[in-house]
């Protein structure tokens, strides 16, 4: 099987869905002659043409509500937001019109598409571009938000995003883009959608993450791992609707839990985990849950955008607290 | 004074015009030939029974608001002409997307006045049209569905179908970038697009001078690279001559139109507004003597194609056919509380199956 970059894999479930489904339609500033300022739409536009693989006006809202309109139309528009910073202007279009067109029209008419858009800090991006807000999408009922944090489960999440009769913001990892290689086979299988994946078992704590983050909790494992603390890895993958039967399963299965993400502390969607523990999963409970997430800060620019990311010592130390408590 | 000589020597690059169109002026007399589809008595007809229909069906919803078996209304006073004329023109496969007031399109389109009467009386399935299915809801939001438009406009020139999307807002929209980003992609892709504001001068309480310091509002689609028009919104038969027009014109691929529809908001914004607080009684009599219906009426009865006795029978039949509709309306039962999760996704995902069982259950108790 072929190693591909995590945005490989978007290019290549892409170009996969937009084979086998003459509905669906690439659009967004940027996405055609250049190829998406990260390349995730490369080479479309020569392959589908530039009606379907078509370049904006430079207007955000625009992008998400012209998505709206083809998708009742029964395309499957993509649409493109080139950094998360700039999807702000799409939350009318996403709250008041994509997430509940089939509930106002009780079905009549609905809204299968996916607007993209890079999720996170750390690649020393100017202001703006560091956004991690997913927590304010995940709020929105009627809408899925996706975040994949391998090459693997970027194209097998992305084909279900777009198969789905739903819309669904895909949120994609940008420090992952090319951080991280994988074998992926470019064979239109998807991944299930609402379902999380355990990346790792472990009997001792459960380190529940998304998106860029599994990367720094993943080697907190390791770490953890030497020190003889077996943590089992949980990536969401999946934040609307969330697989809770496999956080409470999980949580009961080690008694300690310790969430990561990059998103500011407060209200954040490690809060939202935490509550369904307390409510459900209590009982199991050896140790508090904590979070280990962003500071209630705004992000900082490139000099000190590490400092403000959750580290692998960070995670490290709250597990092994979760672990000590008594 | 030098930069003055300076600018006077700058070469003009460009000059734009907007016209205006007006067939019947406020006492139905014509102010110049009328289009060939007048002659078609029928039609003058249809349209005024619509217009009646419609100033009728206003005054029920807002009785039925002030003793509290409707929600807040929005009653289409005064414009009447604006979105009947529209969809006049409109075929069906054509998409209609409209604004909150324009009860006058969806009801020529074959929505039922009991629909229009549960959306507003606070029930989803007013929305559940059954006129063209493929039409968008009313959008509440203002603007927010030109975008929309544009999205269905390039739906159907991708297709190679020719089906015109026709989206109706307001003034107050204008102002709104929604607006301007659906209206300038529809201009680079030559989209069969018709945007339509009705210009009533009033966004609630806001007069059309706070809201542009532009001339005509149909000189915003200049910006957008197509043509704008301003039409008598008093005047159905400029209405219509003017959708056709610009829906003919989109449908042979010349690309959108925008038409400003100037006419007056004579009621209040909504049953929850009070337009006294803002404007003098004076100020809307005056404008009593422009509105759309008395004006066709006056043309219909000169032409002898409308008599007293056709008056009396459309205002019983009218009667008849709104009351038969409040009655289908009042005993519509409310749904199931738990329904609210049946059109949430496609398949309900399990956490909310969970919650829907809840509620289910919570009104079985």
């Amino acid at each position: 099987m072929p190693e591909v970059t995590l945005v490989e894999a978007i290019n290549l479930a892409l170009g996969r869905a937009m084979t086998e489904d003459h509905d669906v339609v690439v659009l967004g500033e940027d996405v055609g002659v250049n190829g998406g300022v990260f390349r995730a739409t490369a080479g479309l536009q020569r392959r589908f043409g530039a009606e379907r693989v078509l370049d904006t006006p430079l207007a955000e809202l625009l992008i998400s509500g012209l998505c709206v309109g083809m998708a009742a139309q029964g395309l499957k528009p993509v649409g493109e937001i080139q950094f998360m910073g700039f999807i702000y202007p799409c939350l009318d279009q996403l709250v008041n019109h994509a997430s509940r067109m089939r509930n106002r029209t009780q079905g009549r008419l609905t809204c299968p598409m996916v607007l993209r858009t890079p999720h996170g800090a750390g690649i020393r991006a100017p202001e703006h571009h560091s956004e991690s807000t997913e927590a304010m999408l995940a709020h929105i009922p009627g809408l899925r938000v996706v975040i994949p944090s391998s090459p693997e489960r970027a194209y097998g999440l992305l084909l279900a995003a777009i198969r789905d009769p739903d819309p669904v913001v895909f949120l994609e990892p940008t420090r992952l883009y090319r951080a991280v290689k994988g074998e992926v086979e470019d064979n239109g299988e998807a991944l299930p959608l609402d379902v999380a994946f355990i990346l790792r078992e472990g009997r001792d704590v459960t380190l529940i993450s998304w998106g860029a983050m599994l990367k720094e909790t993943m080697a907190a494992a390791d770490t953890l791992a030497d020190e003889g603390i077996a943590a089992e890895v949980v990536d969401l993958a999946t934040l609307k609707p969330y697989d809770e039967n496999t956080v409470l399963g999980s949580v009961a299965k080690t008694g300690r839990c310790v969430i990561v993400h990059e998103a500011a502390h407060t209200g954040g969607f490690g809060a939202e985990i935490a509550a369904l523990i307390a409510e459900r999963g209590l009982s199991a409970l050896l140790a508090p849950v904590t979070r280990v997430t962003g500071y209630d800060a705004i992000i900082p620019m490139a000099r000190l955008e590490q400092r403000y990311m959750p580290s692998v010592r960070r995670i490290v130390t709250a597990a092994r607290k979760a672990c000590q408590y008594n | 004074m030098a930069s003055k000589r300076a600018s006077e020597e700058l070469p003009v690059i460009a000059r734009f015009e907007v016209r205006r169109r007006n067939y019947l002026a406020p006492d139905g007399s014509t102010n110049r030939p009328l289009p060939a589809f007048a002659t078609d008595a029928k039609l003058l007809v249809e349209l005024y029974r619509s217009m009646v229909l419609l100033r009728l069906f206003d005054r029920k919803a807002v009785a039925l608001q002030r003793t509290g078996r409707l929600g807040t209304y929005a009653v289409s006073l005064g414009q009447e002409a604006v979105s009947v004329g529209i969809a006049s023109a409109m075929r069906e496969e054509d998409v209609l997307l409209p604004s909150y007031r324009d009860n006058g399109a969806l009801l020529w389109r074959g929505v039922r006045l009991e629909q229009i009467l549960l959306f507003w009386g606070g029930d989803e399935r007013g929305n559940q049209f059954s006129g063209p299915v493929h039409d968008f809801p009313f959008c509440v939001p203002v603007g927010s569905q030109a975008p929309h438009a544009a999205g269905v406009a390039y739906a159907f020139t991708l297709r190679k179908q020719p089906r015109v999307a026709v989206c109706l807002f307001g003034d107050g929209a204008t102002s709104k970038g929604d607006v301007y980003e659906a209206m300038n992609f529809a201009g680079v892709h030559k989209l069969p697009a018709v945007f339509v504001a009705t210009n009533n001068q009033w966004a609630i309480s806001v007069p059309l001078r706070l809201q542009t310091g532009s001339e005509t509002l149909a000189q915003k689609a200049i910006a957008a690279g197509f043509t704008g028009e301003q039409v008598d919104g008093n005047d159905v038969v400029a209405m219509r001559a003017a959708a056709e027009d610009a829906i003919a014109a989109a449908r042979d691929g010349k690309g959108p139109r925008f038409i400003e529809a100037v006419t007056y908001r004579l009621g209040d914004h909504t049953t929850s507004d009070d337009a006294l607080r803002y404007r003098s009684a004076e100020d809307v009599q005056a404008h009593w003597k422009e509105e759309p219906i008395a004006r066709l009426r006056s043309y219909l009865v000169s032409q002898k194609m409308w008599t007293k006795a056709e008056e009396e029978q459309l205002a019983a039949e009218c009667h008849e056919r709104i009351e038969a509709a409040v009655e289908r309306y009042l005993t519509t039962a409310p749904r199931r509380p738990e329904t609210m999760f049946d059109h949430l996704y496609a398949d309900l995902p399990e956490p909310y199956a969970a919650q829907r069982h809840e509620l289910a259950g919570e009104s079985d108790a």
